[in-house]
């Protein structure tokens, strides 16, 4: 179809590829090869070493547990907010939209800020708190809302556009009929936002598990205890255990690229699915 | 036929359910502690929000941050379309491969491309000795700040421009060629005001997102005061010394600012939405 015009631009084709091939290969493809270089340079021990580590396991363990507690909440609320905002008209709905997807545009350092406001030393619940034996600020229930923050809107931006493009005459009709409103969902509006769903739950996760900013705010760093792996990974760093760092990062590393395959095997079954 | 929907009485089950859970999460995760930062941010009196916002040192890393994040989502808009371009309209080996790692900024953890993007640009770095035979520096100076902010930007351009390509009719630019176009007058009288809006989307997201990033920065950028010392970096000493006052003043610029940017696109986007609309 388009032949005479890419046979005109044959070199310029190759130039503008290799240009691209070039750009990503520096800036994306040379950092994940020099975490995997640093990390098994000194063999395979003193990797093995570094992230059985006590400290290190714990970190794992922590980042895993608040990885899934952000993931399942956003994963409820997406579904729940994604179904009021294409199944129904109402006032305030483009504001509802516009608040939901703020915490995109917030920096990290802001959102670990806020909940500071909202639960540190000078907030009104403070005394509540205290009374009640609550940690939020510089304990886990801090790094876990402020993960959820971050990663609010990630589920719902994904699954959204594709109810909008479904339309709801399928719900319509059903419902007429006397399905409940867990039927039609289970039957009809699931099957066609899964790909989505699943997407929007890779996103969350990739985001959820190597947050830093907002979680180094509300983090106390105590080691094994309020550390993330990432947290984890800037205390090796600054201690000039590079070695250790990059073992950590490596693993980070391996999450990454896990994560990019499956996003596009989700991406390509939902295409198929569409055809 | 919007206005006929809105007269129906709702068939769909469930509004009220869904309604209130969205509301009930909102106002727990997002709006109750943003209030509380307008609340902080009320009791703060205006000559020492002014006074704090306008101290040498927080004016020069509000300056760092903008001039890295403009530069850096510039050369994402750039690098961005032209992937976006070459991704929609080649074929060659390799391409599934480049298309997947696109994303990779997203799935890497920021801290990690940090540590790893400073040690290969350091004056001994894979990189970084390259351009230390021509005497440029890049970890730990502004440069380094770009490069680190060059990697987190670059999927929101991608990302925003491909669709738009992969949409447009390879006829628009056949006619151009028929009619006698060259190769740079189909780029950009053809291609480029079509795919306008989504560059400007993209690009206001990279610069959004590059204005507030810390994680991949705070190792690049070696944080000397008055030089590479980033606005959030500056928010983030200040609630070290539990200086709240302080750190609230600093984040509400730089909300103010984010706002600001995402206005800016809303109108370019409205706009031009309502040229195709009037046409159409």
């Amino acid at each position: 179809m388009s032949n005479n015009i890419r046979k005109n631009s044959g070199p310029v084709k190759w130039i503008l590829i290799g240009i691209c091939a070039l750009f990503l290969t520096v800036m994306l493809i040379l950092p994940l090869i020099y975490v995997l270089f640093t990390a098994f340079e000194k063999g395979i021990r003193v990797f093995w070493n570094a992230v059985t580590d006590t400290y290190a396991l714990k970190a794992i363990q922590l980042t895993l547990e608040v990885t899934a507690i952000s993931v399942v909440v956003n994963t409820v609320f997406g579904i729940f907010a994604s179904w009021c905002i294409t199944r129904f008209q109402f006032k305030g709905k483009k504001i509802l939209s516009a608040f939901i997807d703020l915490p995109l545009t917030v920096s990290p350092i802001i959102a670990g800020l806020i909940y500071v406001l909202t639960f540190g030393r000078q907030s009104v619940l403070y005394p509540f708190l205290q009374g009640a034996g609550i940690k939020i600020i510089f304990a886990v229930p801090g790094i876990v809302l402020a993960t959820i923050f971050v990663t609010f809107p990630f589920i719902s931006r994904e699954v959204i556009p594709v109810l909008n493009a479904q339309g709801t005459d399928e719900e319509e009709a059903a419902a007429l009929m006397g399905a409940s409103g867990f039927t039609i969902f289970r039957e009809i509006t699931f099957p066609h936002i899964k790909w989505a769903l699943l997407y929007g739950v890779v996103l969350c996760t990739a985001r959820a598990m190597g947050e830093f900013g907002a979680v180094s705010v509300l983090s106390g760093h105590l080691r094994g205890k309020t550390n993330t792996m990432p947290l984890y990974i800037e205390l090796l760093y600054q201690g000039y255990d590079f070695t250790g760092a990059f073992a950590v990062s490596a693993i980070l590393v391996l999450m990454a690229v896990i994560i990019l395959i499956v996003r596009s095997i989700v991406e390509q079954m939902g295409k198929k699915e569409g055809e | 036929m919007k206005e006929k929907k809105r007269k129906k009485k709702r068939v769909i089950p469930g509004f009220g359910l869904s309604l209130g859970v969205t509301l009930t999460m909102l106002g727990f995760i997002v709006l109750i502690p943003l209030g509380s930062l307008i609340v902080f941010s009320a009791q703060l009196s205006f000559r020492d929000f002014i006074e704090t916002v306008t101290r040498p040192r927080v004016l020069s890393s509000y300056l760092v941050s903008f001039q890295t994040a403009l530069i850096a989502a510039l050369i994402d808009a750039v690098m961005g379309t032209l992937i976006a371009f070459v991704l929609v309209r080649y074929d060659f080996p390799g391409k599934k491969i480049m298309n997947g790692l696109i994303e990779l900024p997203f799935a890497l953890p920021t801290a990690v491309a940090g540590i790893a993007l400073t040690h290969l640009t350091t004056t001994n770095g894979w990189i970084g000795s390259f351009f230390h035979k021509f005497g440029i520096e890049i970890a730990y100076t502004r440069i380094g700040i770009t490069v680190a902010l060059v990697f987190i930007g670059i999927p929101f351009v991608v990302r925003a421009v491909q669709p738009v390509l992969e949409k447009l009719d390879i006829q628009y630019e056949e006619a151009a060629h028929i009619l006698g176009a060259n190769g740079r007058q189909t780029m950009f009288g053809v291609i480029f005001p079509e795919i306008f809006p989504a560059l400007i989307g993209g690009f206001t997201m990279s610069f959004a997102r590059g204005l507030g990033e810390y994680g991949s920065v705070v190792f690049i950028a070696g944080n000397t005061p008055y030089e590479t010392e980033i606005a959030p970096l500056m928010i983030m000493s200040e609630l070290q010394e539990f200086d709240y006052a302080s750190a609230t003043s600093v984040a509400l610029v730089m909300l103010l600012a984010a706002f600001v940017i995402l206005l800016i696109n809303a109108v370019v986007q409205g706009r031009t939405s309502k040229i195709v609309n009037g046409i159409g």
